[in-house]
């Protein structure tokens, strides 16, 4: 039942966007993520939604592995929308009923907005699922490391960061393994009012954090006896490296990038159109 | 027959990257009154197959009967078979919870909706069938007892719903020896309260004294289903399976190597003592 909280889960398939390098993927997601937010023409749309179609072809990722990722976030998508369509109160009237009055201009910012959203989840969640949280975690250490100028200690970060990725599955297990337990002593999590549901949760909760207190203490001590020490200097295991998939990569998301701007700005309109013949 | 499985099948998280077949065309009887042991090595699916007895998750094909609760069916009803089946898990100290003993043995008579008149003789019982003083130990927190006080308290809480069978998962995993033998003995005296007991274990010597019939898994599958003395006959194929036999066979093995043949096989100490006091208690050699 735990199994299906799909955002941050890899999948495991070799394509080409896995063996890219994460720290581009991790500024390329970054520049798609600010690429969707200025997003304003339908052929930007276009744009974006081709790139996305494009990633997921590529990453080898099945669709459905990535809708899966949307299931988490449709209440927001939802939410927003309505929001959106109650008011938003420019444009033609198209229906009103009562105090509601939905408009033309509404509907089509509610329905770019819940694109926007989509788009947005669904691209980050390819970053997730092709990338293993130890390379996101190397790739964002790496990143980081201009902070260390100003005395930022990036490398503990990284590494409560990294700790912190490696015991969710197993946190995950052991609540699975707990839930098993106490549902067999009769425990009932499925049915009564959303307070009987809650009270349901505690005999899952202690023992979840007596045993997550248990294997930090367990673990401070393994590091400890293996003189663990952040200030030392340390080689890499896995070296990062750029290559062809990276610059290529890099290539089509920045000229999309590009491409959203300009129709957004409009520049095209001030001095394109006659370069391009239009 | 107290539990029936017929080729039951389970993969785990079906349809993506991760799919694994944890049991393969499973088929098993097991009688009312039996003491069945299951062996394996790890992952062999030993821990999935007995969480499928209480419902814990459910055959992807096959059919699973318990006592007269079919749990084939939509919807099975649940209540009734965990009153039936008794889970005790692998490190079942790791789920207690309450404030005290008490309540958490209490859990899961509360769950199943007895009074309170009747939660509280269960939890007296069954804090003293584990051999625990109930007036010493009710109001303590859990967390403050003895490693092996918790296990006792743990499988307590699993005795209290007065299960019809109880299945427990390596009851002696992580105890130290004198630890193992106190929960073996607790767990053959608990068999006036619930007379069929399925125990899950990876050491020979441990479950070959105990139990009536042996079913030994490997990689989802049922590779015996033996009583123990028919069972240690097949040391080589055990050992391909990457399992061992009982000391007490590996020395009536020697001894046979060396022309010394000892009427029986035995599985239990006092056994081999005994057989061996008998072949030398005429004279010598």
């Amino acid at each position: 039942m735990l199994n299906n909280i799909s955002f941050g889960q890899y999948y495991p398939v070799q394509s080409v966007v896995h063996r890219m390098d994460a720290r581009v993927k991790i500024l390329l997601s970054i520049l798609f993520i600010v690429a969707v937010f200025f997003v304003q023409t339908y052929l930007g749309y276009v744009v974006i939604f081709l790139l996305l179609v494009t990633m997921i072809a590529v990453s080898h990722v099945k669709l459905k592995s990535i809708l899966k990722s949307i299931k988490g976030v449709i209440f927001l998508i939802v939410f927003t929308a309505v929001l959106n369509l109650i008011f938003t109160q420019s444009g033609n009237t198209l229906w009103a009923w009562w105090i509601f009055r939905l408009t033309d201009e509404g509907v089509r910012f509610t329905a770019m907005m819940a694109l926007r959203l989509l788009f947005l989840v669904m691209g980050t969640s390819i970053l997730t699922l092709t990338t293993t949280p130890i390379e996101l975690t190397d790739g964002l250490e790496s990143l980081m490391t201009p902070l260390k100028w100003i005395k930022f200690p990036v490398h503990d970060v990284a590494v409560i960061m990294s700790i912190a990725l490696r015991f969710i599955p197993t946190l995950m297990e052991e609540t699975d393994k707990i839930m098993m337990a106490q549902k067999a002593r009769g425990a009932d999590f499925e049915s009564g009012n959303i307070f009987k549901r809650i009270k349901a949760l505690v005999p899952i909760i202690i023992p979840l954090f007596v045993s997550a207190f248990r294997r930090a203490e367990e673990l401070s001590f393994a590091m400890d006896a293996r003189c663990y020490n952040s200030s030392s200097k340390r080689t890499r295991y896995r070296k990062m490296s750029l290559g062809f998939r990276d610059f290529a990569a890099s290539f089509v998301v920045i000229v999309c990038f590009l491409a959203v701007l300009t129709l957004t700005y409009g520049w095209l309109d001030r001095f394109g159109l006659v370069w391009l013949g239009w | 027959m107290s539990i029936v499985v017929e080729h039951l099948n389970f993969t785990y998280m079906p349809d993506t990257p991760y799919a694994k077949t944890a049991l393969k065309d499973i088929n098993l009887t097991i009688n009312e009154g039996e003491l069945f042991g299951i062996i394996g090595a790890t992952g062999s699916g030993k821990s999935t197959l007995i969480q499928h007895f209480n419902g814990l998750i459910k055959a992807t094909e096959g059919r699973i009967k318990v006592f007269d609760i079919d749990l084939s069916v939509k919807k099975p009803d649940y209540k009734r078979l965990r009153a039936t089946v008794g889970l005790v898990f692998q490190y079942p100290e790791y789920q207690l919870f309450d404030e005290t003993v008490k309540a958490d043995v209490g859990f899961g008579p509360r769950n199943l909706g007895l009074s309170k008149d009747e939660i509280d003789t269960r939890v007296r019982e069954a804090i003293s069938l584990v051999g625990l003083n109930y007036d010493d130990i009710a109001e303590k927190s859990p967390f403050d007892l003895s490693g092996g006080q918790k296990r006792r308290v743990a499988i307590a809480g699993v005795i209290a719903m007065q299960p019809k069978v109880l299945v427990l998962d390596e009851p002696t995993a992580g105890l130290d020896p004198k630890g193992k033998k106190d929960i073996l003995r607790l767990i053959l005296s608990l068999r006036k309260a619930s007379p069929t007991v399925i125990i899950i274990s990876h050491d020979m010597d441990e479950i070959a004294g105990i139990a009536d019939r042996i079913a030994v898994l490997d990689k989802g599958e049922v590779k015996y289903v033996l009583p123990p003395k028919e069972l240690f006959d097949k040391a080589e194929e055990l050992s391909e399976l990457g399992l061992d036999v009982p000391e007490t066979v590996k020395i009536y093995k020697e001894l046979k190597k060396r022309g010394i043949v000892l009427p029986d096989m035995p599985v239990r100490k006092s056994e081999l003592a005994r057989l061996i006091f008998e072949r030398f208690k005429g004279g010598r050699g």
